[in-house]
Order: structure tokens, then sequence, then C-alpha cells
């Protein structure tokens, strides 16, 4: 072994140099922030009107406060009820519809207009999407009109808590479908065609190229699909705040966690807004591993 | 010692400008005059009776050399507060040009500014007590300090009454003559017979809950919060009864103020009697100048109601630090203490302004009503209702209290909620605004 110089070329400096600007963006806009914000969690510090409260070391007690009255579990719940009343539908229509963009038997005309239509929704802004929502179904809106044109009466959606949260999870539905369809599409044409060329010259039925063939074989972008909408579908804020003016009424049952957050933050409240986000990250790992475990097993 | 010499060099030119700032003339001053609102009432009123200011867009304007900028931030949910904090906050390490030079409060939260040193003294800025001297007595309470310091000024007072519409009055009632009108609203039983017979008509007696919420809210006996603990009056409480009833009795609906359903009876084919409301109301935020509006054909008529109380108002308040104290000090005396502008303002928009001299003189002139109103001459109606009004249970919690409690009790007027779950979520609504109070007590269910 001769030791000096060598005549290898070392690279490795240039992965450092490309890696840098992502590692750095991630510290400064990522890192810190979430460092910081648990450290606030456990400060007093708010502002009551313009005088400052804190910051205090308090310890534990605002995770304590949080975690001592129902209220987390009620919004975490309608969190949840709202997120899968959109996502349970929205996965069923996206599977249909991809399975129809892909399947080559079909002979779909226009497919690619539709593609695009299907997508439409998600340029929206979530809030001026809401907006309309509300101005569509307020009391006196053009749907009641319709409605009473139609003999059927006045509907007061406002105020049920399940045409609340059925509004929410429909609009969420129609904004994120399109999004969808396009990720399971192209799951399912990256699929071998010979698979499903065997299949039928074995026999198989279209159904049962779907179930057995098709779908296994999406689990990884299902897994994916699933984990990146349950995380969205954790952070929903604007499309219920807007629907009902930020107070998630009827009795705060389309009250979501990050409305919930909103809250704090109005009184600049660091502290326990700091809690907050310290649960909701536990929260979304906790589910992100599960759903990851559960999809995970028995893959070879 | 270099960190001493140089606080030492910076506060003497700070004290030097200071006395320029008394000497020199607005030339001296800063360029840009920073103003911050939540409407545009006060920048109509700059435009339509300030000598000299031309309009250059929606958000700017120009006086003389100084470009006035206007920060429109909306009121809902805090967001004016919030916005106007940061910027006070921040306003001693501000650019002189950036500096917060003028800002607007409304009474639900006036006591947060002048209780604080953010606002300049009126006295500071040069204006006497001569000069306000025609001024209504209440509305200078509401702006001075705790320790009897004037810190703002207005050039509206809102003594407010009772609107309705003269069509659906002589319908129902047989007239739209107000003392026709006021013996079917004199007190809250009559009142609540006259809903009766509008409802037989097909007409709702007002747009929503929230509207009747500031007689009661305005003629209260205790603060919103008393030692830190939030406190409902029992005036409060009656309104909350009162509500209930018209709204399970179809008299009204839980429209929140401001919303649509609510402002739809502001139109001809909308089916709302009467609104509460004083004359900046019925002038800026009734449509009256829209197209199919009651207003515009002169269809609303007012009278004194069941009970006297006051509704808001604005106050021009200049911001400590402000680089333009001149120009600020001109504007408030012109836009409030100008005899000859405030009755401008008072014949043009039907506003009741802060002067009791213009006022009075304007009471008396039979020529004088608001084309709203189909030509009736509210002016001696306020001018009664101006003596009467007693703000003495303001306090800096009265906006977000005000603003929980109606959201709450929407709950419980809709059935979705006992009073008493109405009232925890009151209280959990108000505790996330303000952390430092104790709930209020919730009273045992029955």
């Amino acid at each position: 072994m001769k030791h000096g110089k060598s005549k290898v070329v070392s690279y490795n400096k240039w992965g450092y140099i490309f890696l840098a600007p992502f590692a750095i963006v991630y510290v400064i806009f990522s890192l810190i922030p979430l460092i910081s914000t648990v450290y606030n969690s456990f400060f007093e510090n708010y502002r009551s009107g313009l005088s400052q409260v804190g910051p205090n070391f308090v310890g534990l007690a605002n995770f304590q406060a949080l975690l001592s009255n129902g209220e987390l579990a009620t919004y975490f719940g309608n969190t949840m009820i709202m997120w899968i009343l959109g996502f349970v539908p929205q996965i069923l229509l996206s599977l249909l519809l991809g399975a129809w963009f892909s399947d080559p038997q079909l002979r779909l005309k226009a497919a690619g207009f539709f593609k695009s239509v299907i997508y439409l929704p998600n340029l929206i802004m979530a809030s001026a999407f809401a907006m309309l929502f509300f101005t569509l179904f307020a009391d006196t809106g053009p749907i009641n009109s319709i409605l009473i044109n139609l003999g059927i009466g006045q509907v007061r959606f406002m105020t049920n808590v399940w045409t609340v949260r059925g509004l929410v999870a429909f609009m969420n539905l129609l904004m994120w479908f399109g999004n969808t369809t396009i990720l399971l599409m192209a799951g399912m044409l990256g699929i071998d065609t010979a698979l499903f060329e065997a299949a039928q010259v074995d026999g198989a039925t279209s159904t049962q190229v779907f179930f057995k063939i098709t779908l296994p074989l999406l689990r990884p972008i299902l897994i994916y699909v699933m984990i990146t909408s349950l995380i969205g579908g954790l952070q929903m804020f604007d499309v219920p705040q807007i629907l009902t003016n930020g107070t998630g009424d009827p009795m705060r049952s389309s009250m979501t966690l990050i409305m919930f957050l909103n809250k704090h933050l109005f009184s600049k409240n660091y502290g326990m807004g700091g809690a907050l986000s310290v649960l909701m990250f536990f929260i979304t790992g906790i589910l992100s591993l599960i759903v990851f475990k559960m999809t995970n097993t028995k893959v070879e | 010692m270099k960190k001493k010499v140089l606080s030492l060099v910076l506060a003497t030119a700070m004290v030097a400008s200071t006395f320029a700032g008394m000497t020199a003339n607005a030339e001296e001053e800063g360029k840009v005059l920073n103003i911050r609102v939540w409407n545009t009432e006060f920048q109509e009123r700059l435009v339509d009776h300030y000598p000299g200011y031309e309009k250059v867009d929606d958000t700017h304007g120009k006086i003389g050399d100084v470009d006035v900028v206007w920060n429109v931030t909306p009121t809902t949910d805090n967001a004016y507060q919030n916005a106007l904090d940061e910027a006070l906050l921040a306003q001693a390490d501000a650019a002189a040009d950036d500096k917060v030079d003028m800002f607007l409060v409304e009474a639900d939260y006036i006591l947060k500014y002048t209780d604080s040193e953010y606002a300049m003294p009126v006295a500071d800025l040069g204006i006497t007590d001569d000069e306000t001297a025609q001024q209504f007595q209440y509305v200078k309470d509401l702006a001075t300090d705790s320790n009897g310091v004037l810190k703002g000024l207005s050039w509206q007072a809102a003594p407010a009454v009772l609107i309705y519409r003269r069509d659906m009055a002589t319908e129902v009632l047989g007239s739209d003559d107000p003392e026709t009108v006021q013996a079917a609203v004199a007190d809250w039983d009559t009142f609540l017979e006259t809903a009766g017979k509008m409802k037989e008509a097909g007409y709702k007696m007002t747009a929503g809950a929230a509207d009747s919420f500031r007689v009661f809210s305005d003629n209260v006996t205790s603060k919103w919060v008393e030692d830190g603990k939030i406190n409902i009056d029992d005036n409060i409480m009656k309104w909350v009864s009162m509500s209930k009833e018209m709204v399970d009795n179809g008299y009204t609906t839980t429209a929140g103020l401001w919303s649509d359903d609510w402002s739809k009876g502001f139109y001809e084919d909308g089916d709302v009697f009467c609104y509460f409301g004083p004359a900046w109301f019925f002038d800026f935020s009734m449509a009256g100048d829209a197209e199919g509006s009651v207003g515009i054909n002169g269809g609303w008529a007012v009278t004194k109601g069941p009970q006297a109380f006051s509704w808001g108002g604005t106050w021009l308040c200049a911001a400590t630090g402000t680089d333009n104290a001149t120009l600020v000090a001109d504007i408030m005396r012109q836009l409030t203490c100008n005899a000859d502008i405030m009755t401008e303002i008072a014949t043009l928009k039907g506003d009741f302004v802060n002067n009791q001299g213009a006022m009075e003189a304007l009471a008396a002139d039979e020529s004088f009503g608001d084309a709203i109103l189909g030509g009736q001459n509210p002016i001696p109606m306020f001018l009664e209702g101006v003596t009467t009004i007693d703000r003495s249970n303001i306090c800096n919690y009265d906006q977000g209290c005000t603003e929980s409690f109606q959201t709450a009790m929407n709950n419980y007027f809709d059935g979705n909620a006992t009073l008493e779950e109405a009232i925890e979520l009151f209280n959990t609504s108000v505790l996330e605004k303000y952390p430092e109070l104790t709930p209020a007590d919730v009273p045992a269910a029955e």
C-alpha cells in the first residue's frame, strides 16, 4: 500500500455542495422554527392589549391546560371526521377515474381534457372556494331560493352540525380528487402491462385484474397518497375557517385543530400555540406511522 | 463611553426636533402621512371636507406635497387592532416615513389606546379646550384616559335610534308617523307585541338577534370584566331571554351583524321592519345610495325606540412619535372643531356631528331633512338622546367580549346548545382572547 498523493479524484465535496442549499433552507425554515416552537411551549407568553405578559417559564403547564379539558380531543375528532368524510369518497372516486383513464381498452376520447378539468378546482384558492360556498349556502342564498322554489323549504345549512361538516368534506373532495386521480393514474401506468396481458390470457375478469393486480402493485402510491392526505387533513384550516367565519359553529363542531391554534395566535399566545403545535407534531407523527405500518405489512 | 456620547447626541437631536416641530410649519415635517383605519368612512370625510386634499387612488392621497397613505384593515376578528398593535409596538424603531401618524379607534376598544402612551394628548398637539368646547361631553369622556387627559377627538356623536320602514309601518300599524310607531315600540313588551303583528304580516321585526344587543349593552350597570373576572350584566341576560323568544317565534333570525343575510333588509324586497342605529349607521351603512335600496327612495324613518342608547363612534388619535404633528393637528382641528365643516358633514351626509351649536342650529332648521329618512329631521331626537348617554361602564375588553358573546349565544338561539353550554362556550372563547381573565359564573341549569 502506497501512501501519499492519491490519483483518485475525490468528488465527495461536490455532493456536499449540492446538498448544501437544501440543508441550509431546511435548517433555517424548518429545523430552527421547530426547535423554537418546542422551546416556546414551556413559557407563559402572550399579549393582553398593548402589554406583554411573560415570557415566564412554566414547565409543562401549557400542555397540562390543553390536555386537561376535553377541547383538544373534540377538535381532533372534528378534524378526523371531516377528513374521513372527504377522503373516503375521494379515494374511491380517484381509483375509479384513475382506472378508467389508464385502461387502454376503453379508448376514452379527450382524456387529456378531462384530466385538466378535474384538476381545475385545485387551482382555486381554498378561501375563495369557501367564500363561494358560504354565499351559495347562506340562509337567503341561491341554493335556498332553489330549494324553496322546489317546495322543499329553507334548509339552514350553517346551523346544522352535519351540513356544515358535509360541506367542508365536499369542498375538500372537490378540491383534491383531481390531484389524487393524477397520482394514482401515474402509479397505474407504471405497472408492467405484461402482467395485465398475462392475467387476461389466464381468463381474469377486469374486476379481478383490478383487485389482484392493480391494487396490490399500487400500494406504494396509495401509502403516499394516504399519508400526504392525512397530514393535509390534520392541517385543515382555510375551508372551515372561512365557511364558519372562524367560529367553527354550530358549537365548534367544525373547529379543526389548526383553527384552534389560530385562536391562540390572535392573542399572540406563543406558549399555548407552541404547546398545541408540539402535540400536533406528535399526533401527525404517530398517525403517519400507523398508516405506514398498516399498509406495509406482508410486503416483500 | 462611545455609546453614551451617541445616546446623548440622539437625545439632543430628538429634543431639538420636538422643538422644531412645535415652531416650524408642515413643510419641515415628514413627507408621508400614515393613517390607520378599518373602513373608508374617514377617508371619504377627508376627501370631501379637508381643504387641499387630493385623492390619488383608493389608498393614497396628497395634501400639499405630503403623501397620505391609508392603511385599511377590517375590524373582524380583531384584525384591525392586531395590525395596529404591531405597528404601534414597532413605532419607536420605525423609519420616519413608516411611523403611524394617525389612527382611528372605536368606542368598543378606545380605552385600550387612550389609556396607553401610544396616543398623544390632544393638548400636546396644540388643540385647546376652547376649540373643543362645542363637542359633546360624553364623546370627550370616552376619549379621556384614567388620568383625565383627553387623547382623541371625534367628528361625530353616536346617540342611536330605532330606524323603521315607512311602508311596513303604514301597512301594519296604520301610520308611518314617528309618534304612532313610538307608541308601538315604547318598551320591550310592546316591542314584542308589535313583532308578533309584523310576523302575521309576513315581516321580521329585526334582521338578526344581534340588532338589539347594543340597546341592552349600552344600558348596563357593570362592566364586561370586573376585577379580572368575566362578568355578564343582568341587562345582557335580559337581551338573551328576549332574543331567544324572538328567534323561537320567528320574529328575527340569528344572522350576524354585517352578514349578507342581515343586510338584505336594506333593500326593497327585504322583509325587515326595523334596525337600531345611530346617524352613521343609516347614512353610511344602509346602502342608501344603492339601486333598489329602501334608503334611496327615502323609505326609512326614525323614532326613539324602547331605550336610549349609543353605538360606536369613531375617534381620531395622533400616534406618539408621529413626524407630522402639525398636519395631524390641523386635520383634527378641521374635521372635529371647525363648525362650518361640521355643518357641511351633517347636511351632506346626515351625520350627527360632534358640535352642539351646529346641531342645535340644524335641529331648528325647518328645511333640513335627511333624504334616506324621507325628509325627516332626526337631529332633535339625537339631541335629546345625547344628554342621557352614560358610558362609564366601558372597559378594555368590550369588543372581544361582545363578539364572542353574540357568536356563542347564536348557538343557543338556534337550538344547538343550552344556555349553560352557550355561556361555557363564551367563556372559552374570551379566555382564548384574553388568557389573563377568569371565567364568568355559569348559571346552574334549571
